[in-house]
């Protein structure tokens, strides 16, 4: 029996001033499962991402969520839903430390009003302790506590996008949709980042899609794949598949008796 | 034999303890009813410090060390320890000795293979390893170590894939030993009332700066005798202190404070958050005393006189009116001359102005005293800290001897001494000029060790292979290793250590080793530049480089260091100075065998390691073509080809 999926895309198109980004992409997110997107620059593959999470309004087709169909709502209502994600090029508070950036992602979850929380008294600092306690989870499980208190803008690359994943993560998501986490990371960040992302799935049952560069990263953590050019998705299928796929070897090295997708 | 201070020649063969608390696992319940809701530990944990009471110490502990009995673990049997200091080891240690098992901790940053080896030359049947990187060392070799029955882990974190047979987390110990305790309530009194002061409690690594690691046997009797004969001395120790935990549980010095004298005293032990974090969870904490190696102490200087050169001028001209005044005080105060009035207004100025803010931002503000042990410190940075109004004391001693034998006493600080004896302790000078002490915690012998024992323990006396004299003060000095004393072409002795220390007490310099010629004539140094500072200091100068290996051969870092050497032999007799250095291409690091794990230089190791190079320098050369194997944390190696600048240093006045 196939699991009931917990997203599912259905014929998307999106255009631009008459350039068409998304031309009919269809794929569904099954859970516990890491789905890679992966396809040459400019073949729409961050513009999945922002239809998912509502930053941009596709023309045609549906995003169905947990059961619902998401396709009209505003992105803050998703983000409440658990579609959490971190962006290609980081999107933190440069201006404030770890603790409170990733304290932001807490937000949606906070329940108090601005005159209790500004009095900082009963109901409201109790839930405060709760926020942070959660936020001091993430602290630990991402191993920044050197960082803590520090200004993001301070920060090292590598840190940052951790600090991105854990703003992320403090959504309580039930999705996470990450946009090349790796890009710009030195080879032991890179391990790192892919050992939290495994324990995200294996320990938080925590579904993922995916975009990366990296072929050996996607390759070693996606359960399955699916390869887009000029909008279209062109395959879909597991590492193995993918590789041995004479389209996508095409779409990457220009014609099909080129070797593998590497 | 020189005898050095008038004591009853007969010791008592055994220190007489209170029998409701001749071992540790005694004392820890006699702790839990006495000091019950008071806290042992503090952990810094998810941002937060969190309070252990002693009578949770003790429910841990009695819970671990019978889920070891439910898992098979019997009297005498070995439970090695690695990881980070977290208040689970000190349950794991004292839990096992609860049931009659001996601890050995090994230090954390060991690799897989010389952990291995360790491992399976102590004849552990037991391993703890505190997270999934001390365990994946373990479980990388575990073939070769047969006699590994079980290995607990405690941080699970990432562990979710593992299906090792022998693998078993840390709750589940102590589940097993919940359950045990239902069914058996008896059992766990009985067990710790079976336990003797002269069982053996701890097997103990030495320093091993001659050859491969000793492990030194030492029981209750041993390390408690100890904490009582140095708490006699240092009685001021006492419940209301802070005391922050972070060096190698495996030294016998964190041993003797966070075991020991926390057991007799009943202060408070604060674990830091991760090792990253130590530095700013002892400010934090700011801790009443503190005992640390040389190395700590050396780096806190450089801290601090990094800061104050990256200061503005008036900052700049305050630390160094403020440094002069303190070491005016010491000097005086040294001599046992009066200090005159109006040094003593700008000494009070000095302390509000000036030591009581740096002494903050180094976590120092409540320090009491502090203690260097595991290898001497200058007189230089003795001098400092004293300046600043750290009572800094030195503390001498061997992990044979359960870890101190001297200590400096107050108002009695001789910078070039090691101190003077503890109670009940003797020391004497053979003719020959070693060191040999005797008292109640003279350990046992090397574990399977029985010709290094031999040549220790003689007669009762543990030699200790420092060459050293009786200073006219009765403080003990200790020139250097009887095998390192440098023999000059006079026929006179030299310790290079001192010479060393001197070229240390520099931000640039971070460690440094002189050699002497065959037949005595000729003095070289091994420099190894401090990165962080040296790094800071070329930027400022718009010097570019690339790497260490770079940056140490630069030519305006080499005129530098030429610059510290120079004035060093200055302030040394002529026959004791330096005439050539070489900045090596790399630090000298515990993995490469250079350094012991407590930082102290392995010189046979490095000398042979180095030796054409050494050579190259007794031979006049001035350059080097060297090529190195270079080992990287995670055991890969790599082969390093540079050139060395030899430089001659100069020797007009």
């Amino acid at each position: 029996m196939i699991p009931e999926p917990v997203l599912r895309v259905e014929d998307l198109h999106l255009r631009f001033h008459g350039i068409q980004a998304i031309a009919g992409v269809e794929f569904v997110l099954a859970p516990r499962e890491i789905l890679g997107i992966i396809g040459p620059n400019g073949a729409g593959k961050t513009s999945v991402l922002n239809c998912i999470n509502g930053f941009y309004r596709p023309q045609r087709g549906r995003i169905v969520f947990g059961g619902g169909d998401i396709t009209h709502l505003p992105p803050h209502r998703r983000a409440a839903l658990g579609i959490a994600r971190t962006f290609q090029n980081i999107a933190l508070y440069p201006g404030m430390s770890v603790l409170n950036n990733i304290m932001t992602g807490r937000i949606i979850r906070m329940r108090s009003g601005l005159l209790a929380c500004g009095l900082y008294a009963g109901p409201a600092q109790r839930e405060h302790v709760t926020h942070r306690a959660v936020v001091e989870e993430i602290i630990d499980f991402l191993e920044i506590e050197e960082a803590r208190g520090q200004l993001v803008a301070d920060l090292p690359y590598g840190i940052q996008k951790k600090v991105e994943l854990g703003r992320a993560l403090a959504m309580d998501p039930q999705v996470l949709i990450l946009d090349e986490p790796m890009a710009g990371m030195s080879t032991d960040e890179k391990s790192d980042m892919a050992r939290y992302i495994l324990e995200l799935k294996e320990v938080r049952s925590l579904p993922m899609i995916l975009i990366e560069h990296d072929m050996g990263v996607v390759m070693d953590l996606c359960d399955r794949l699916i390869v887009m050019e000029y909008g279209k998705k062109i395959a879909e299928g597991s590492p193995d598949q993918i590789q041995r796929n004479p389209d996508v070897i095409r779409a990457y090295i220009g014609h099909a008796d080129g070797g593998t997708a590497h | 034999m020189a005898t050095l201070v008038e004591r009853p020649t007969h010791l008592p063969p055994r220190f007489a303890l209170d029998a409701a608390a001749d071992t540790f696992p005694k004392l820890l319940r006699r702790n839990a009813g006495l000091f019950d809701d008071r806290i042992a530990f503090r952990e810094k944990d998810r941002g937060v410090w969190r309070p252990i009471t002693w009578r949770e110490y003790y429910r841990h502990a009695r819970a671990f060390g019978l889920g070891l009995v439910a898992l098979g673990l019997r009297r005498a049997q070995i439970l090695a320890l690695v990881g980070d200091n977290r208040p689970e080891l000190f349950y794991a240690a004292l839990g096992a000795q609860s049931v009659g098992a001996i601890t050995y901790g090994l230090y954390q940053d060991s690799l897989a293979e010389q952990l291995t080896h360790l491992v399976d030359f102590s004849d552990a049947q037991y391993v703890f390893c505190e997270d999934q990187e001390q365990a994946d060392k373990v479980l990388e070799m575990e073939t070769r170590l047969p006699k590994v029955r079980r290995i607990v882990v405690e941080d699970w974190r990432g562990m979710w894939r593992y299906g090792h047979p022998k693998l078993v987390s840390f709750a589940e110990v102590l589940r097993l030993g919940r359950d045990l305790e239902t069914s058996q309530p008896e059992l766990f009194d009985q067990l710790v009332n079976a336990g003797q002061a002269d069982d053996l409690a701890i097997f103990c690594q030495t320093s091993g700066t001659t050859a491969l690691p000793k492990l030194a046997m030492l029981s209750h009797r041993h390390l408690i005798a100890q904490g009582m004969n140095f708490h006699a001395v240092e009685p001021h120790i006492g419940r209301g202190d802070d005391f922050v935990s972070y060096l190698p549980f495996a030294w016998i010095g964190e041993q003797m404070v966070s075991t020991t004298l926390h057991q007799l005293v009943g202060f408070t032990v604060n674990f830091p958050e991760e090792p990253e974090t130590a530095q700013r969870d002892f400010r934090e904490i700011g801790p009443h005393f503190t005992f640390a190696p040389a190395r700590i102490y050396e780096s806190l200087h450089t801290a601090v006189t990094v800061r104050i050169l990256d200061a503005g001028r008036l900052r700049q001209w305050a630390c160094a009116w403020a440094l002069a005044v303190g070491g005016r005080v010491v000097d005086l105060r040294a001599q046992s001359m009066p200090v005159p009035w109006w040094l003593r207004v700008q000494h009070a100025m000095a302390r509000w102005l000036v030591y009581r803010p740096v002494l903050d931002k180094i976590g120092f503000a409540r320090i009491r005293v502090a203690w260097n042990g595991g290898s001497p410190l200058g007189p230089d940075y003795f001098k400092f800290f004293h300046s600043l109004g750290v009572n800094l004391k030195q503390i001498y001693g061997q992990t044979e001897i359960a870890g101190i034998s001297c200590v400096h006493r107050d108002g009695r600080v001789h910078f070039w001494t090691m101190g003077f004896p503890i109670a009940h302790t003797d020391l004497r000078i053979t003719d020959e000029g070693e060191i040999i002490s005797r008292s109640p915690s003279v350990f046992l012998g090397y574990y399977k060790n029985a010709d290094a024992t031999a040549q220790a323990l003689r007669e009762g006396w543990l030699y200790t292979g420092d060459y050293g004299a009786v200073d006219p003060t009765g403080d003990v000095i200790m020139f250097d290793r009887m095998s390192d004393v440098i023999t000059l072409g006079d026929g006179s002795k030299m310790s290079p250590w001192v010479i060393e220390a001197m070229l240390k007490f520099t931000p640039y310099i971070q460690e440094a080793m002189v050699v002497c010629a065959p037949g005595g004539s000729t003095l070289a140094a091994i420099l190894n530049i401090e990165m962080r500072s040296l790094g800071k200091w070329a930027e400022d100068r718009g010097i570019a480089y690339t790497s260490y290996a770079d940056l140490s051969q630069k030519r305006h870092v080499l005129d530098l260091l030429h610059g510290i050497v120079r004035d060093v032999n200055r302030r040394l007799r002529p026959e004791w100075r330096v005439r050539r250095f070489v900045s090596l291409y790399k630090e000298f690091h515990p993995d490469d065998d250079e350094l012991t794990r407590t930082r102290k230089l392995r010189r046979r190791f490095i000398a042979e390691r180095y030796q054409h190079l050494i050579t190259a320098m007794y031979t006049g050369q001035a350059t080097f073509d060297a090529t190195l194997q270079v080992r990287y944390e995670d055991g890969t190696t790599r082969e390093i080809k540079t050139t060395l600048q030899i430089t001659d240093v100069d020797q007009s006045e």
